[in-house]
């Protein structure tokens, strides 16, 4: 815009004579190119400058995911065939109680878009509410636009707690 | 430069450049030797567009709760990139904008660029100062920081000291009796959305009559070129003026970066509403000298309240303020007279002393 508006300004500036400027006619092109590339390097500059702090700022802290393990449940409060929602830091996690007794515990969040998934006893699967996507009990997908299998997390009893961590396969 | 001809084209043929185009090309602004001064308008604007842009920044993070608020500004300033240096900006910007208002205003004063038939573009002036201050005081309490929390505490009970209206207005102001996490809360929505909406309007206003009235002229030049018949010398607004001004804008960035940069905004530490006020309390330096005034003044002057006679005091001088181009008739037929340059060479010296004692004191 400098350069533009630059241009359109040859010699002296002002509408009366006799006030600053070369006083010899218009500058030569080579002296206007060098004064447009010097205003347009300092006007480049000046906006990376700005810019990068602007984006470094606006990008969140991270914070370090430290869950390992947490309980999920206690094992009275899961009946045969049925699942629940537990936090798994700051993210939900699924326990399922199979109709044959065994534990298994994903991660809640379904890879096709977020949305948090939930387990249906009567067709014994997990099921995402959003786009219909199914699973079954090892995370596979089964059905819908699920990409790729939900992760699975490790599940251990000790007395009445269901312990679930972060599975050493994933 | 074909491509750049053809978008020109494209969007000339869906809107009318043509007026805007004819605007620029016969825009002037007077050559004469106060017209440095004209910049510090333009400097205010552009500290303004800093403050839009880095208080848009800070509301990414900012929390206004009060268990939340000091957090969340300490986080800005430990753990986000750069976060120091946005609120830093912030905060001298919000500063350098209040003292470069206040020199365009005693510019204007002193040249009595108010006089017919400017008064309007100076009351908006006026009216947009207060509401700069106003920005300050409301900016002011949103760490919730000791010193904010004490110099809000004053401030309010000040406004409530106003004859009549006073309780009202202490209440609208604190969201309650006391300063507590209503009264952030409200200040927080004065400070980023009714303030911004109020200063809109008025800039709108300002800079359209400064648009349509043109730069004015000192009393002195514009005498001296009509007892000599001559026509005033002229510079082109764009790109001539624009770009000097650009320049100005330019210089008062290197001073705001080095200032940002080399003296980061203190934070201070966490308001405790159960504690005694530390000593050295006192409000940002654009309120000192009416913090001293009030000071000063004994508890009853003549069988009135003290205070009371202050904030009274300081109402008839901003209204008189807001008038002057009214008053001022002297100026408003071309005359000059020694009366209305006295009263501001009094308002300075007033404001500098006051300002200074209630810096040392």
């Amino acid at each position: 815009m400098c350069a533009r508006a630059a241009s359109q300004v040859p010699g002296n500036p002002e509408k009366r004579a006799g006030n600053g400027g070369s006083g010899n006619g218009p500058p030569s092109p080579e002296r206007r190119r060098l004064a447009t590339a010097l205003l347009g390097t300092g006007l480049i500059s000046t906006i990376v400058a700005f810019l990068y702090p602007v984006a470094r700022y606006l990008m969140p802290v991270m914070q370090e995911e430290s869950m390992t393990a947490v309980t999920a449940a206690k094992v009275s409060e899961l009946k045969l065939n049925s699942g629940r929602i537990f936090k798994f830091g700051s993210r939900p996690g699924l326990l399922v109680r199979t109709s044959g007794g065994t534990w298994k515990a994903f991660l809640a969040v379904c890879p096709h878009l977020n949305c948090t998934v939930q387990y249906r006893s009567e067709t014994q699967q997990i099921w995402c509410a959003c786009h219909n996507g199914t699973f079954d009990l090892n995370g596979q997908v089964i059905s819908g636009p699920p990409p790729k299998p939900l992760e699975e997390f490790e599940v251990n009893v000790r007395g009445d707690e269901v312990i679930v961590s972060r599975s050493r396969r994933a | 430069m074909e491509t750049s001809g053809a978008l020109r084209r494209w969007f000339e043929e869906r809107f009318d450049f043509a007026p805007l185009r004819e605007f620029l090309d016969h825009k002037v602004v007077p050559v004469h030797s106060a017209t440095p001064l004209y910049y510090l308008g333009g400097i205010t604007l552009f500290l303004f567009f800093i403050q839009v842009s880095t208080g848009l920044l800070l509301l990414l993070y900012y929390r206004p709760t009060p268990d939340e608020a000091f957090e969340s500004v300490k986080y800005i300033t430990t753990r986000v990139p750069f976060g120091w240096l946005i609120r830093s900006i912030h905060s001298w910007s919000a500063n350098l904008m209040v003292f470069t208002a206040f020199l365009h205003m005693f510019s204007t004063y002193f040249l009595r660029a108010y006089r017919k038939p400017r008064e309007l573009t100076w009351m908006t002036g006026v009216v947009l100062l207060g509401l700069l201050l106003c920005f300050g005081f409301s900016g002011y309490l949103l760490p919730w920081n000791t010193l904010a929390f004490f110099a809000t505490k004053v401030g309010t009970e000040v406004a409530g000291s106003m004859p009549g209206i006073g309780h009202y207005l202490l209440l609208v102001l604190r969201g309650g009796e006391e300063v507590t996490g209503a009264t952030l809360t409200r200040f927080f929505a004065f400070h980023v959305a009714i303030l911004p909406a109020a200063l809109l309007v008025f800039l709108g206003l300002h800079l359209l009559l400064i648009q349509q009235l043109g730069m004015s002229m000192p009393l002195k030049v514009e005498r001296e070129l009509e007892q000599q018949g001559e026509k005033p010398r002229v510079l082109r607004f764009f790109p001539n003026f624009f770009l000097r001004e650009l320049m100005a804008w330019y210089a008062g960035l290197a001073v705001l970066g080095v200032l940002a940069a080399l003296y980061p905004w203190d934070l201070g530490t966490r308001a405790d509403p159960f504690a005694s006020a530390p000593a050295g309390i006192r409000p940002e330096w654009y309120f000192l000298a009416q913090f001293q005034t009030l000071k000063m003044i004994p508890g009853s002057v003549l069988g009135l309240n003290g205070e009371l006679l202050g904030v009274f005091a300081f109402t008839a001088a901003g209204l008189f303020w807001f008038v002057v181009p009214l008053l001022d008739r002297p100026s408003r037929e071309s005359r000059y007279s020694i009366v209305f340059p006295a009263i501001g060479v009094f308002a300075v010296a007033y404001l500098v002393t006051f300002s200074i004692l209630g810096y040392v004191k």
